[in-house]
């Protein structure tokens, strides 16, 4: 490293010019440099891609195998849609831990307080982070869900017992997939900024996503019958089943309470992120 | 010109700093010291709206930072922790920053030339050693080329070689008529690049004032005598502002008189004098003195007794741990 001296115009340089101010845009944009110029981004949104679509071919392929085994109870139960779709509950401990990580990266590392002297008004940021991530995941983790389903069915059409996207619920399914992956993410970038470790966030995303329900179900029954639907995970998972059980919520009325979840957490990180010291 | 008024910081029942007014002035590096934990970051802190205060308020160009439209451009800050993600590259640190006000990347290819890391700018940062971590954060502070600038603890970590840049750097930074406010507990750093001080102690100001007054202001000032009738000068000097301390049978060291004025009354009293020595305190005894009473964490101290006389500080590389006592002279900060 050489030492070297400022050789630059006065103060009225850069400072003087016009232009250079913050804009939501230009802080969408830094947020977008941020989410690919790190490692972990490719990572967890490569190992979720994998997890979607191998694993859904994986299971498909299974259960053609078994297939003359299974009894009939099992063949009418038997939903080709959300076996070729199995992969999704494997991918959101990576899409969960990514949207964590967004601000609780930050808030380890130090580099929030970069971050907040560039955008003193810090609500920017949050909004940017949320768009930046959730456009991402959508569109990747949509594509994925549409290529496991396409798969998972070429695998399941040896035995005939695949389905199409033109069968009642199914392409609400397949998008449901996407979608349910990108608010699971999202609910991971509220409690990350709530939170601000990551730890605390991962463990809090998957205690509600995970441990929640198990825990439900060891209530009385007629309780957990009534709570149950309503848990983020039962709600958010309602739009990726075709088979409809009558338990639980439509699919597009369960999403849409597991997006006001998502949206509470979110709401949530915005005042502490205004109140808060950094 | 920073303005901070009536700043107070409250953490629960502690006072972090309380009712703290100073002024910083363009076109001079200003030197902001205490003891650790006195508040120097929180204060930092509050300047750029990352902590809000209990009370007061913080003024940049009669602004407050987060009213700025581009406060990069307006402030640059290097603050004491590493504010950088340890996976992403310097230069994707420093895009990411710039993007946020549209700063193009020909500026973040300058700064990163400007501070030296022109070489490992595409490495990831958490690879980075202290020293450059340092010059990674400078060079973010001078991205939006600032009219106002931030330093806590800039020569953390950075060799000899990176604080003789250091130091250039912010007085050139001031000589292009920008405000620079510098945080050490380096006090020989501050020796050689602060003109103006706003010192500290316990959240509360102690001083603001210039190096030369501050020092001057300072009760370690003596006057070193050496006559072979010590003791009838002694009783000749002695008054109600006068402190004279025999330092061996012919030795005097005088407080309280200037070294003209000890050598005409030696004169008037035909007392012949070997030596006459005035010796300033230097920056680092003058902290001492002052700060004696606010400093939070005391530790015991090791061998030499504390502001021993006889060093020849200010240049002495001395490092000041939070104790009045441990005053630990070293070659470390030397440059």
């Amino acid at each position: 490293m050489t030492a070297a001296t400022v050789e630059r115009p006065a103060p009225s340089g850069l400072a003087a010019g016009a232009g250079y101010r913050v804009t939501p845009w230009r802080v969408l944009r830094s947020e977008w440099t941020k989410l690919r110029s790190l490692r972990s981004t490719l990572f967890s949104l490569l190992a979720a891609i994998v997890f979607v679509v191998a694993l859904g071919c994986l299971i498909s392929w299974a259960r053609v195998q078994h297939w003359d085994q299974e009894s009939p109870l099992e063949r009418l139960r038997f939903d080709p849609t959300g076996v070729s779709l199995s992969g999704v509950f494997l991918a959101q401990l990576a899409i969960g831990v990514l949207g964590v990580l967004t601000f609780s990266g930050e808030y380890g590392t130090g580099m929030i307080r970069a971050t907040l002297t560039a955008v003193p008004h810090r609500l920017p940021v949050l909004w940017a982070k949320a768009v930046v991530f959730a456009a991402v995941t959508f569109v990747l983790m949509t594509i994925s869900s549409f290529t496991a389903f396409l798969l998972g069915q070429g695998v399941l059409s040896s035995r005939h017992i695949d389905t199409t996207l033109g069968h009642p619920g199914v392409l609400t399914a397949v998008l449901g997939g996407g979608l349910y992956l990108t608010v699971v993410g999202l609910l991971g970038v509220g409690l990350g900024a709530l939170i601000r470790s990551t730890a605390g966030g991962i463990a809090t995303l998957f205690g509600i996503l995970l441990v929640l329900p198990l825990i439900v179900h060891f209530l009385p029954s007629n309780w957990s019958d009534n709570i149950d639907p309503y848990l983020p995970s039962s709600a958010g998972q309602a739009i990726l089943s075709v088979v409809h059980d009558p338990t639980s919520m439509a699919p597009w009325n369960g999403f849409a309470l597991f997006c006001g979840y998502a949206a509470v957490a979110l709401a949530g990180a915005a005042v502490a992120l205004r109140r808060r010291d950094a | 010109m920073i303005e901070v008024a009536g700043l107070t910081k409250r953490y629960g029942e502690k006072l972090a700093v309380t009712d703290l007014s100073f002024t910083v002035r363009p076109g001079l590096v200003t030197g902001f010291l205490g003891p650790n934990g006195s508040g120097k970051s929180t204060t930092m802190r509050m300047i750029v709206d990352l902590d809000t205060p209990s009370s007061g308020t913080v003024r940049i160009n009669g602004q407050r930072y987060r009213d700025f439209r581009a406060p990069l451009c307006e402030v640059g800050a290097l603050l004491e922790a590493r504010s950088v993600h340890s996976g992403r590259s310097a230069h994707n640190h420093l895009l990411a920053l710039a993007q946020t006000h549209g700063i193009g990347r020909r500026r973040v290819d300058e700064v990163v030339e400007l501070v030296g890391l022109a070489a490992v700018a595409r490495k990831r940062a958490g690879g980075f050693s202290l020293g450059m971590g340092q010059r990674l954060g400078i060079a973010a502070a001078l991205l939006g080329d600032p009219g106002t600038l931030i330093f806590d603890e800039p020569v953390n970590g950075l060799d000899p070689e990176g604080i003789r840049w250091i130091r250039t750097l912010l007085k050139d930074l001031a000589a292009q008529g920008r405000t620079v406010l510098v945080s050490s507990h380096l006090m020989s750093e501050m020796a050689l690049t602060a003109e103006h001080l706003v010192v500290i102690g316990q959240g509360r100001l102690i001083a603001d004032q210039s190096v030369a007054d501050f020092v001057a202001a300072a009760s370690g000032n003596t006057v070193h005598v050496r006559s072979p009738r010590a003791t009838e000068l002694r009783d000749l000097l002695l008054s109600t502002d006068v402190t004279v301390r025999a330092d061996g049978p012919d030795v005097l060291e005088v407080s309280g008189l200037s070294s003209d004025r000890i050598g005409i009354a030696a004169a008037g009293a035909g007392i012949p004098l070997y030596e006459l020595t005035p010796r300033q305190a230097s920056l680092e005894e003058a902290f001492m003195t002052l700060t004696r009473d606010t400093v939070e964490y005391h530790g015991g101290t090791p061998s030499s007794p504390p502001g021993d006389p006889t060093t020849t500080a200010g240049r002495s590389g001395a490092e000041l741990v939070g104790t009045a006592g441990a005053v630990v002279g070293g070659p470390g900060a030397r440059a």
